[in-house]
């Protein structure tokens, strides 16, 4: 077995987006919201994500903004961290404390954020009001309010259903930034505002009701005029707050409501949805902007695959819909319509889905299969083809093949061939027939190419379960229940028979590139077997339950998982696995796909060298896109996120950073003889350079720089016999009695020359100099901090 | 409890009439309710929400306000009168004409020295309460259109007067209006019609609120005239306000048959800037709720579905009591209802006839069988000249006598039956009750005195009870009378002995079952088996009941409704599960159940279903989903 200490499983590209409700900056102008093991920060307007603020381990479970300084935001994550990021520019500013589980959705404004992180809460929703006074908690049927100052809960429960059929359990909360009521959204649809809610019997709430079914997000604006909610009905509801009967609508947003937030100034509305996306509202009237996440349903029925152009993911995305994926800028590229049909919501319809496609080698052709079985009907089945229109960038139906196949379709594949000219694809269905379709280019019906069937083939009326073409496109392998049969595509000629009972045969593989000459296949009696094409035996079997066999199509390996989500790659020809793995996740992995790297890693331990050339990428059961990453790229990963540079022994803030090393400076200075050297300019100092380099919002008041810069410079314009203790104390006398002197040598010009005198090394000019050059920094000084 | 034959009488078409007007008085806890047909009923809210008196109604005479001043009641009709009601002979004590064309509205100040009445020609009236009767004292400046509600301020310096498309608002000494508010007209269509202030109400802090017939509730600030805020409430109409009387919380009964509350709240909690705010709504009526009342502890409403709503208010009454249960009052608390128990002869009471039936003959096929052909007596029953509506009535057991009476009068008829044919003579009597034995003693019960009629004198005083008897009946053989109280007591007073009888004493001793205590509506009709003197039969709207004297009394653990399980037991252990209250809830919405003489039950019914048949269509309202 080979170890795998620097290779883990990651959720990477494709994570939920809508996880948990979005935050809206200060200046609207970003968007933060958890995803997978990063917080993302998306440009509200522009939908580009911004920032990927990585270094949590675990699922991010919760972000929050700073509520002392509204350029920082806290998150918190499963891994039992909080940390503190600055968002603009994406620097991780401090990881704030460890404890198990942290999984609260934080939203609180201005209770200390420590406070909410520690309470490791299964409460359905969590929620303070804006100053602070008290806390409110929903859960099941009980809505829980603890008021701070008086340390005392009251406890509100409603009953668990009336005669009318409603159902109260409570879905979302909200609480109003001014006045003291809570709204909380109910599983039957109702909202209810709670007032009085400071007795415990005298308290009262009214009931709004628009949802018809349970109302998933309820929100406040940051005025509390307006009380925003949403749910399955994907219609935005805004209340007027005190004027219950107005209320606005915006509908047709695509997909259920799952979380609104609002941004501070109340301009912003960002709504995320149940099909992972953010939606960006501009004052409940436009959507300005949508954030597409990969979409993920209920099951992928396609295979996950990879488009050959666009090196983009492509599975099912909305109903009807196959979804072009990008995973390395993690982000949808664009939905492609397959049925061209308008889907209807609602449950318990039977509606065309698509079922399988395929791409060929260069991504000229998408074939896709969809079907729709309705109660006591025949199955309606529809092959398209696509071609790939260079100028407009996508696909365009090329040939639509109505009821290609009697029953379904159980496997279709495209010929590999890279070079001929003549693409081919096969398609194997329960009817116990293979269909050959080939472009024919030319008809005096048609204008331009369309496809035909070619070749119908079937063999001993067995049903074809898999089929695959090898790597050069001259073999077809088809497997019907135990025995795989090898044809010619060029002759349609049966050339051999394979069969290793017991057991059907679940997956077929070629091998490729210097593996080419076997065949592996999976049977449902848990074996892994690989013949040698070239002397058509067996050349390799083993016991192994595997549910899931796909190749590299960039290198020779292969890789296999086992029910038990245990993975191994490994080479045919080799008797050892690159690389194996024991439950890489719960449940059983039912898709995966090798993704091409956009740059090759050059990775030189044999262990992780098999993603050198391409990633895995894997669906859990729970629908989580997951991937394999290794030591070196998280480091990498980890290196090129920015981050401050940290002395562990003080309390950091970026302010120590600056006053540390300048104290370290004049530190340095004091130990330096008399005879040091003139400082070196201002400008050029280390603490300048910092002070230029930091963020201006990390920086402290204007005013307490100022001083500290004027001492600073004071000390390298005095005298250099005095001790720089004194020389500070002097420079200070001299401020503070700069005025006085001012005033006075109008009148006492002699009283003022005395005291000039009276100062030991500073000769008149010298003091007048110095009295410049004060004035001089100060204008630079307060231009610089202008600017 | 013994098999009976069953006469189910569902041909009783007793209708109420719709709820107009309620005026609570919340010294002495009595509710005044005046229906459609002018009839007025006072409800006891501290005896179990007891009817304790009712004034039936005349023709033409409608109450449109009802107002308490102290214990005095007041009311004013669209006949341009004023009213005040003798509550001890339970009729009317004077009527005054107002000489102001119909009059709208009643409303006395807080001090209770003055009435202000508004009438149809625009002029608010005061009238000074004097100690016997009322005295015109001047009118305030007459306006153009109709006074149609009328508040006083609690200084009784300012009354604000609810009209057409406005409020005004009156200073009271002067008779000068001071502010003339505007209230704004529905949108759309309604936008041509003039809007109608259906009431308002003058709080201590001079805010106003309006309910109009726009849907809104709204509320103005009185020393300024401004509107503060709207509450649109109803796509109809608002038609009543209530405020409760710390006015900490506020009613409003709409046309869709809601009632909304809204409630004055400090927006946070530790300030004291507070805002009236809508919060919640209470749907216990199908049709307008016409008039509220906002009691301490509960929201009472009526109006055109005739039943009378009283909804506690659950933050300010004990959990899982008595009090914290919704009561809806569908029927009057006394029987309309009279058997001759003798003859098989059913007397029925409408507000204006008698209906006389005779029982046919039931094939005996148990109760589904239970057709009575109708012996009809229809042309002959009552219609008397005058216009006062029926107190009360009674048959006679062999049904020879008939008797009814009216707040003025009292007839006695004899009834022939010649075949199929009745004849009716007239007799002069005043006997509105007989007993079972018609032939010997008769007494005339009223509430607890007794007198035997035939010597006119007092036999003796039955102990005062606190609550009021809702039904009692002198045993035939035993010559006990037992009583029920409203607040469910049962008392049995040996007449022979002039004391309570020893299972009466064992009764009391051991308590009622608390399932007993806890139905709530009164018994109406008490009536006792002729074959086995221990069976007392009695009925409240829900269940019939047989106590069987002879038998343990149940203890607050015994299964109390145990008919059905009783039945499922084999017969020799029956016995010793059975306890002496027997209760049967086959029949609902019981006006009367009585044993006849050839020992079946007549049973007459009259489901609720039927009554709301029998209402006019409510106002439509869109219905999810429909």
């Amino acid at each position: 077995m080979v170890e795998h200490g620097d290779i883990r499983v990651v959720h990477r590209g494709g994570s939920k987006i809508n996880f948990r409700e979005p935050v809206l900056s200060h200046d609207s102008r970003l968007l933060l919201c958890a995803s997978g093991e990063c917080v993302k920060v998306f440009s509200s307007s522009t939908e580009e994500c911004v920032h990927d603020l990585q270094g949590h381990t675990d699922l991010v479970t919760g972000v929050l903004l700073n509520p002392s300084n509204h350029l920082q935001a806290y998150s918190c994550s499963a891994d039992g961290t909080v940390r503190l990021w600055d968002f603009t520019d994406g620097i991780l500013i401090k990881v704030q404390l460890h404890c198990h589980h942290v999984s609260v959705q934080p939203l609180s404004v201005s209770v200390f954020v420590y406070l909410l992180m520690c309470m490791c809460v299964t409460l359905t929703r969590l929620l303070s009001s804006s100053q602070g006074e008290y806390i409110a908690s929903a859960k099941g049927l009980h809505l829980e309010v603890y008021f701070f100052k008086k340390q005392k809960s009251y406890r509100f429960s409603l009953k668990e259903d009336n005669k009318k059929g409603a159902k109260n359990t409570f879905t979302c909360l909200s609480c109003h930034p001014k006045d003291d009521c809570i709204a909380t959204g109910h599983e039957d649809g109702k909202i209810r505002l709670w007032r009085n809610f400071n007795h415990k019997r005298e308290y009262t709430y009214s009931t709004l009701h628009w949802h018809h079914s349970a109302v998933s997000s309820v929100r406040f604006t940051p005025e509390g005029t307006n009380l925003l909610s949403g749910g399955v009905e994907s219609v935005l509801v805004q209340w007027r707050y005190n004027q219950e009967t107005q209320k606005d609508f915006l509908p047709r947003l695509g997909a259920a409501i799952t979380h609104i937030a609002v941004s501070p100034d109340g301009e912003l509305f960002c709504t995320a949805h149940s099909d992972n996306k953010l939606t960006v509202i501009q004052s409940c009237v436009k959507v300005s902007a949508v954030i597409q996440g990969l979409v993920k349903g209920e099951s992928v029925r396609t295979d996950l695959m990879v488009d050959p152009r666009s090196k983009a993911l492509v599975l099912n995305g909305k109903p009807g819909h196959l979804q072009f994926y990008s995973l390395q800028r993690d982000k949808q590229l664009y939905n492609l319509d397959i049925v061209q049909q308008e889907y209807i919501h609602e449950s318990g319809l039977q509606q065309f889905e698509v079922v399988k496609a395929a791409f060929d080698t260069r991504g000229n052709w998408l074939a896709t299969v969809e079907e729709r079985k309705q109660k006591d009907s025949t199955l309606e089945l529809n092959l398209k083809l696509w071609a790939y229109d260079e100028q407009t960038q996508s696909f365009v139906l090329n040939t639509t093949v109505s009821g290609p196949h009697e029953a379904r379709i159980t496997a279709m594949c495209f010929c590999h061939t890279a070079d001929s000219q003549t693409t081919m694809l096969v398609s194997a269905s329960q009817d116990g027939h293979f269909k050959a379709w080939q472009l024919e280019s030319n008809h005096y019906f048609y204008e331009g190419p369309f496809w035909s069937c070619d070749f119908v083939g079937a063999y001993h009326s067995l049903v074809p379960e898999c089929c695959c073409f090898s790597a050069d496109g001259s073999l077809l392998a088809i497997s019907f229940q135990e025995v795989v049969t090898v044809w010619s595509p060029a002759s349609w000629e049966l050339l051999t028979t394979l069969s290793q009972p017991p057991g059907a045969i679940r997956d077929l593989c070629f091998g490729r590139q210097s593996c080419s000459k076997y065949l592996l296949g999976t049977t449902a009696k848990n074996l892994l077997c690989c013949w040698n094409l070239l002397t058509c035996t067996l050349e390799w079997s083993t016991s192994m339950d595997v549910s899931l066999l796909l190749s590299d199509p960039l290198s020779e390996n292969m890789a296999a998982f086992c029910s038990h989500a245990g993975l191994f790659v490994f080479k045919p020809s080799e008797p050892r696995p690159l690389f194996s793995h024991k439950a890489i996740c719960s449940g059983k992995v039912t898709r995966a796909v090798f993704a091409p790297r956009e740059e090759m890693l050059e990775s030189c331990e044999e262990s992780s060298q098999w993603l050198n050339r391409s990633q895995l990428y894997f669906l859990t059961q729970y629908m989580d896109l997951m991937t394999f990453i290794t030591k070196a790229e998280e480091d990498r990963l980890m290196a090129s996120s920015k981050r401050l540079v940290i002395d562990d022994s003080v309390a950091v803030t970026p302010f120590y950073l600056l006053l540390g090393k300048h104290r370290q400076q004049q530190q340095e200075k004091q130990d330096r003889s008399f005879s040091a050297e003139r400082n070196q300019l201002p400008q050029g100092s280390v603490a300048i350079k910092e002070l230029l380099h930091t963020p201006a919002h990390v920086l402290p008041s204007a005013s307490f720089l100022c001083s500290m810069f004027v001492r600073s410079l004071l000390i390298s314009v005095t005298d250099k016999e005095k001790k720089s203790e004194e020389e500070e104390m002097e420079s200070d006398k001299e401020e503070e009695s700069e005025c006085e002197m001012e005033a006075s040598t109008m009148g006492q010009g002699q009283t003022a020359e005395a005291q000039e005198t009276a100062a030991p090394a500073l000769t008149k000019a010298q003091a007048r100099e110095l009295r410049r050059v004060k004035k001089l920094d100060h204008s630079w000084l307060s231009s610089l901090l202008d600017s | 409890m013994g098999e009976f034959k069953v006469h189910r009488v569902r041909f009783f078409d007793y209708m109420p009439s719709a709820i107009r007007a309620m005026a609570f008085n919340s010294r002495t806890e009595r509710l005044a309710l005046s229906r459609a047909d002018g009839a007025l009923e006072v409800f006891n809210f501290a005896d179990s929400y007891f009817q304790e008196k009712v004034i039936p109604g005349q023709d033409g005479r409608a109450v449109e306000a009802l107002c308490w001043v102290r214990g005095r009641l007041f009311s004013a009709g669209l006949n341009g009168e004023i009213t005040e009601y003798d509550l001890e002979n339970l009729r009317p004590k004077y009527t005054m004409e107002a000489y102001g064309g119909p009059v709208w509205t009643i409303c006395s100040n807080s001090q209770g020295t003055h009435l202000a009445i508004g009438c149809e020609d625009g002029t608010v009236k005061i009238f000074e309460v004097l100690e016997e009767t009322i005295r015109f004292q001047r009118n305030l400046d007459r306006q153009k259109g109709r006074i149609i509600s009328l508040s006083w301020h609690p200084s009784g310096a300012l009354i604000a007067a609810g009209m057409m498309d406005m409020i005004k608002v009156f200073n009271a000494e002067s008779g000068h209006a001071t502010h003339r508010l505007l209230v704004e007209r529905g949108v759309g269509a309604s936008k041509s019609r003039e809007v109608v202030v259906w009431s308002v109400a003058f709080l201590s802090d001079h805010t106003i609120i309006s309910g109009d017939s726009a849907g809104k509730v709204q509320v103005w600030d009185g020393v300024t005239g401004t509107l503060v805020r709207t509450h649109l409430v109803t796509k109809w109409d608002v038609l009543a306000l209530s405020v409760s009387r710390d006015e900490s919380s506020l009613l409003a009964g709409t046309s869709e048959g809601t009632v909304v509350q809204f409630q004055f709240i400090s927006s946070t909690v530790d300030q004291h800037d507070k805002e009236w705010v809508r919060t919640r709504t209470f749907k216990n009526h199908t049709h307008d709720v016409r008039a509220l009342a906002h009691t301490d502890t509960a929201v009472v409403s009526g109006g055109m579905d005739t039943q009378l709503v009283v909804r506690p208010l659950l933050e300010k009454v004990e959990k899982n009591t008595q009090e914290s249960a919704l009561r809806k009052i569908a029927f009057p608390h006394r029987s309309l209802v009279s058997c001759g128990k003798k003859a098989g002869m059913l007397l029925f009471q409408f507000h204006g006839h008698l209906e006389l039936w005779r029982l046919g003959e039931s094939d005996g096929h148990g109760e589904e069988k239970h057709t009575c052909t109708l012996s009809e007596t229809h042309g002959g029953c009552q219609r008397w000249q005058g216009d006062d509506h029926i107190c009360c009535s009674a048959l006679s057991p062999c049904g020879g006598w008939l008797a009814y009476s009216t707040i003025s009068s009292v007839r006695l008829y004899r009834l022939q039956y010649n075949g199929s044919n009745i004849s009716i003579t007239k007799v002069g009597s005043s006997t509105p009750s007989f007993s079972n034995h018609s032939n010997n003693c008769r007494f005339l019960i009223a509430v607890c005195f007794l007198y035997l009629c035939v010597h006119v004198q007092l036999h003796c005083t039955v102990p005062v009870y606190s609550s009021c008897p809702t039904a009692m009946a002198i045993h035939p053989t035993t010559s006990n009378l037992v009583m029920v109280h409203a607040d469910q007591q049962i008392f049995e007073y040996s007449l022979v002995q002039k004391e309570y009888t020893e299972w009466s004493r064992k009764l009391q001793k051991q308590g009622l079952h608390h399932l007993w205590l806890a139905r709530d509506t009164p018994i109406t009709h008490l009536t006792f088996n002729p074959r086995n003197p221990a069976h007392i039969i009695m009925h409240d709207t829900y269940m019939f009941c047989i106590i069987d004297q002879n038998l343990p009394l149940p203890d607050q653990k015994t299964l109390f409704y145990n008919q059905m399980t009783l039945r499922s037991l084999p017969e020799p252990e029956r016995t010793s599960h059975s306890h002496s209250f027997k209760i049967c809830k086959t029949f609902q919405h019981l006006l009367c159940v009585s044993l006849l003489e050839d020992h079946s039950l007549v049973v007459v019914e009259r489901p609720l279903l039927d009554i709301a048949s029998q209402l006019p269509a409510p106002v439509r309202q869109k219905k999810f989903a429909t």
